[in-house]
């Protein structure tokens, strides 16, 4: 079971550099409104604090003050990324810093407002942190930390997610007072040379997965010759596991808007979509509101800022196809059509929408465009590794204590990542196995990868990618075998059938992990699986097929042993595969207390007065009622 | 409450208005398609083959589009959405017990609708809240870290709701 995995043998180069060097994270204020007295209440309202309960907060705290006479500005913010503590609250009076409360709740929200808007304290208990403003005269309060010195937050970055949780998503007001729009009104005073050359400084590449440099894509397509251009956002992030892009959307819109249209006056483009899933409909709604705010601002539309450059952006939702965020495809997708990858070249910089040139660049690429603009193309080099500059945002997710959105320096480590951030795994006694990155595309990287430093090269190295940033932490009690299996079944879902490769190659792989998770498997199944990999990477068409086997190869190069014990013994160590289960109860373990016998439905749990449990395999079902039921986890 | 109402002709007027105001713009399909569906709740299939004359466009062109896209649906839906979430966190949190659950207690299969067109069990991937996997959606309701018994007793207080409903009428 769980041996050691610390250590081993280091499969790849020592941790890359990663230090900020002198470049300054930007720290966002939301200044104090002139004139208002008024108390300010922040709500996080992204998807997944809606998810968890604020929406009826925000009633409760209407009802609260009303019942007070009180009044208060509420405002909705976006996630910060800490969705391990949701919902999340955040308040503030004239003269004192703005304090974070976690896990708000009906339970604790009076106690909260009282000692917060009446006492003149703040709550400790529920505080994790507060915001204090070097620009305006606070006094802080005694005993709870700043919030950028909580542990979570500690060792982040943050350039993409600097405003998210932060600014009210609803208000262009707090984006223009925490620095929005300085890029765009500088770069409008640049030429369209000097912009891509920052960039090209900046060493940025693109965060929706290939990592192809930002700074090229854009000369290619100013350089190509038509009379109308378009500058695109993927923001498809199909990617079961990801939500960075997410966060960009509800949280600060206008960031993502702002690189676009610099993007866009770099390359000489007068149109502009947005291609986002239709899973999220509070994205849509949020950012059709800031294309709005954004052209009566003179920020978008005709002649921008006064200087003769127009253009503008329409929004386009989804319909449910992952293959979609593949960027040929979500063209064909945009004009309309069944959203099929096409073979390249030509390229989009030189035929894409309605055949004009195109570029295309995702969510997380252009928020970060704005603060290269503004601070410089050295500034933004200033984090990173030696060959992926900047920050990356991840989506933790899985067995961590604290799963949630973090931003980071590229370089960081794996173990920087799940323990120090997401504070090592749920379970105490059950450990870490694996860490999946890049989602079905990617791979599921073993503990002796825990010392090395993220960056696209790196996991390449490893046969994972980076993908889109979903980071899905795995621990004993997940099945490699399963895991694999459940990619695969993704992967066929999605393959769009158009090449044979993808298409046959995926259904295939899948029938013979199928086989190996129902215990009939065949020693021969593992040489197949390798040569159809093998096929379907080098002959698919688009990056769909060229990636799915990605989790297989991983899975079969350090979890072999466990795939053989699949095969072999008929045996899933992590009691994940029903048909290969057989529970036992431990004996050290048990205490003879008799709790599991009731659950059973069929009678296969023998229990006795002041005896150990026994399973008889015989009539076990395997429905885990036993092993639920059990408090000292004696039943495995 | 209707309980169960008498197969009638539907009424397309509104959906060949749609493709009407639609017609000669670009790209058209998809978004007559998901119109439309916003207004019926589904895309009656018979409904295609005026669509394709309206637009001027092949109808296999238009089927390709509606097949293709998962969110496309060609018959109508259950009063209640049920999603279950199998995007990899919800998997790995143990997403797959909780559609097994779906299952038993609506006894329909992924993507089918109950009989009395109450509810629809709808596996659906990634909705972007991995922090709080497992992750449930009933109509635009979320429920956060589910288990299968708490997703079993939010249909049970739905279905004792939707009887006592009828009770009254
Ligand atoms: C199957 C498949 C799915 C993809 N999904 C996405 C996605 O959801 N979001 C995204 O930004 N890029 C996605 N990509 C990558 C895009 O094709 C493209 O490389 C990217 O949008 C370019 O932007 P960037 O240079 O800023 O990364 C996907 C690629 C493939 C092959």
């Amino acid at each position: 079971m769980a041996e050691e995995k610390k250590g081993g043998t280091a499969v790849m180069d020592a941790p890359a550099a990663k230090s900020g060097g002198l470049s300054v994270m930007p720290k966002r204020y939301v200044p104090w409104p002139e004139g208002n007295e008024k108390p300010q209440i922040w709500i996080g309202m992204g998807t997944c604090g809606t998810a968890a309960g604020a929406s009826a907060l925000e009633e409760e705290i209407q009802a609260w003050l009303k019942e007070h006479g009180m009044e208060a500005d509420i405002h909705p913010v976006g996630c910060v990324g800490m969705c391990h503590n949701e919902p999340l609250v955040d308040v503030q009076v004239k003269g004192r810093p703005r304090v974070s409360y976690k896990k708000v709740s009906s339970k604790n929200l009076a106690q909260i407002l009282k000692e917060h808007l009446q006492d003149g304290s703040a709550s400790k208990r529920a505080a994790f942190g507060q915001l204090i403003n070097p620009d305006e005269k606070q006094e802080p309060y005694d005993g709870i930390p700043n919030f950028h010195e909580e542990p979570f937050f500690k060792n982040q970055v943050k350039i993409v997610m600097q405003r998210c949780g932060v600014i009210d998503y609803h208000s262009i007001d707090d984006y223009l007072a925490t620095g929005g729009y300085d890029g765009l009104k500088k770069a409008v005073t640049m030429s369209s040379d000097e912009i891509i050359e920052e960039i090209k400084k900046s060493g940025l590449r693109g965060r929706g997965g290939a990592g192809f440099p930002t700074w090229m894509k854009w000369k290619f397509a100013r350089d190509a010759e038509g009379d109308a251009k378009y500058m695109v956002c993927n923001a498809d992030e199909g990617d079961p596991g990801a939500f960075m892009d997410r966060a960009v959307l509800e949280g600060d819109p206008h960031s993502l808007l702002e690189g676009m249209i610099i993007g866009a006056f770099a390359v000489g483009a007068q149109y502009g979509y947005i291609y986002c899933r239709a899973e999220y409909p509070l994205a849509i709604r949020i950012l059709n509101q800031a294309l709005d705010q954004a052209r009566e601002k003179g920020f978008l539309g005709e002649n921008i800022l006064g200087t003769g450059f127009s253009y503008d952006i329409i929004i386009k939702e989804g319909a449910g196809a992952y293959v979609c965020g593949e960027e040929m495809a979500l063209l064909n997708s945009i004009m309309g059509e069944r959203g099929m990858p096409m073979i390249k070249p030509p390229f989009p910089a030189t035929r894409g929408v309605w055949g004009k040139p195109t570029n295309i660049n995702n969510v997380e690429t252009f928020a970060n465009i704005a603060e290269i603009v503004v601070n410089g193309g050295d500034w933004y080099a200033g984090w990173g590794s030696e060959t992926t500059k900047g920050t990356k945002t991840f989506a933790l997710t899985g067995k961590v204590k604290r799963p949630g959105l973090v931003e980071v320096p590229t370089g960081t480590t794996i173990r920087e990542l799940v323990e120090d951030i997401g504070g090592g795994m749920t379970l105490k006694k059950v450990g870490f196995k694996a860490a999946q990155f890049g989602g079905p595309s990617g791979g599921c990287l073993p503990g002796e990868f825990m010392e090395t430093g993220i960056d696209y090269e790196s996991l390449n190295s490893g046969g994972a990618i980076m993908g889109s940033g979903g980071v899905v932490v795995l621990d004993e009690y997940n099945c490699m075998v399963d895991t694999a299996r459940f990619f695969m079944e993704f992967t066929v879902d999605e393959s769009c059938g158009k090449c044979t490769p993808c298409r046959d190659g995926t259904a295939l792989m899948l029938q013979i992990l199928e086989r190996i998770t129902h215990g009939e498997g065949r020693l021969e199944d593992i040489e197949k699986l390798e040569q159809i990999s093998g096929f379907t990477k080098a002959n698919s068409l688009c990056g769909l097929g060229q990636v799915a086997p990605n989790p297989v190869l991983t899975t079969l190069r350090y979890f072999r042993d466990e795939v053989v014990e699949h095969i072999v013994d008929k045996k899933c160590r992590a009691h994940s595969c029903d048909e290969l289960i057989e529970y036992v109860v431990l004996e050290d373990k048990c205490t003879t207390c008799g709790l599991c016998k009731p659950p059973c439905p069929t009678d296969a749990l023998e229990w006795e007065k002041k005896q150990t449990a026994f399973i008889n395999h015989e009539t076990c079902i395997r429905c885990k009622a036993c092993v639920m039921a059990c408090p000292f986890m004696a039943i495995k | 409450m209707t309980a169960k109402t008498e197969e009638q002709e539907l009424d397309l007027t509104r959906a060949y208005e749609i493709a009407e105001e639609e017609y000669g713009k670009q790209g058209p399909i998809i978004r007559v398609l998901q119109k439309v569906q916003a207004e019926y709740g589904y895309i009656p299939p018979e409904y295609l083959p005026e669509m394709a004359e309206i637009l001027e466009v092949p109808l296999a062109k238009i089927f390709g589009a509606l097949t293709f896209y998962s969110q496309f649906y060609t018959s109508p839906r259950g009063k209640y959405i049920v999603k279950v979430c199998v995007g990899t966190a919800c998997h790995v949190q143990g997403a797959k017990d909780i559609l097994d659950r779906m299952k038993d207690e609506l006894k329909v299969g992924a993507g089918e609708t109950t009989e009395d067109m109450m509810f629809t069990l709808e596996p659906v991937a990634c909705i972007g809240s991995c922090g709080l996997a497992p992750l449930c959606l009933i109509n635009t309701e979320t429920a956060a870290n589910m288990t299968p018994a708490g997703m079993a007793g939010k249909i049970q207080a739905i279905v004792e709701k939707e009887s006592a409903g009828v009770a009254e009428e």
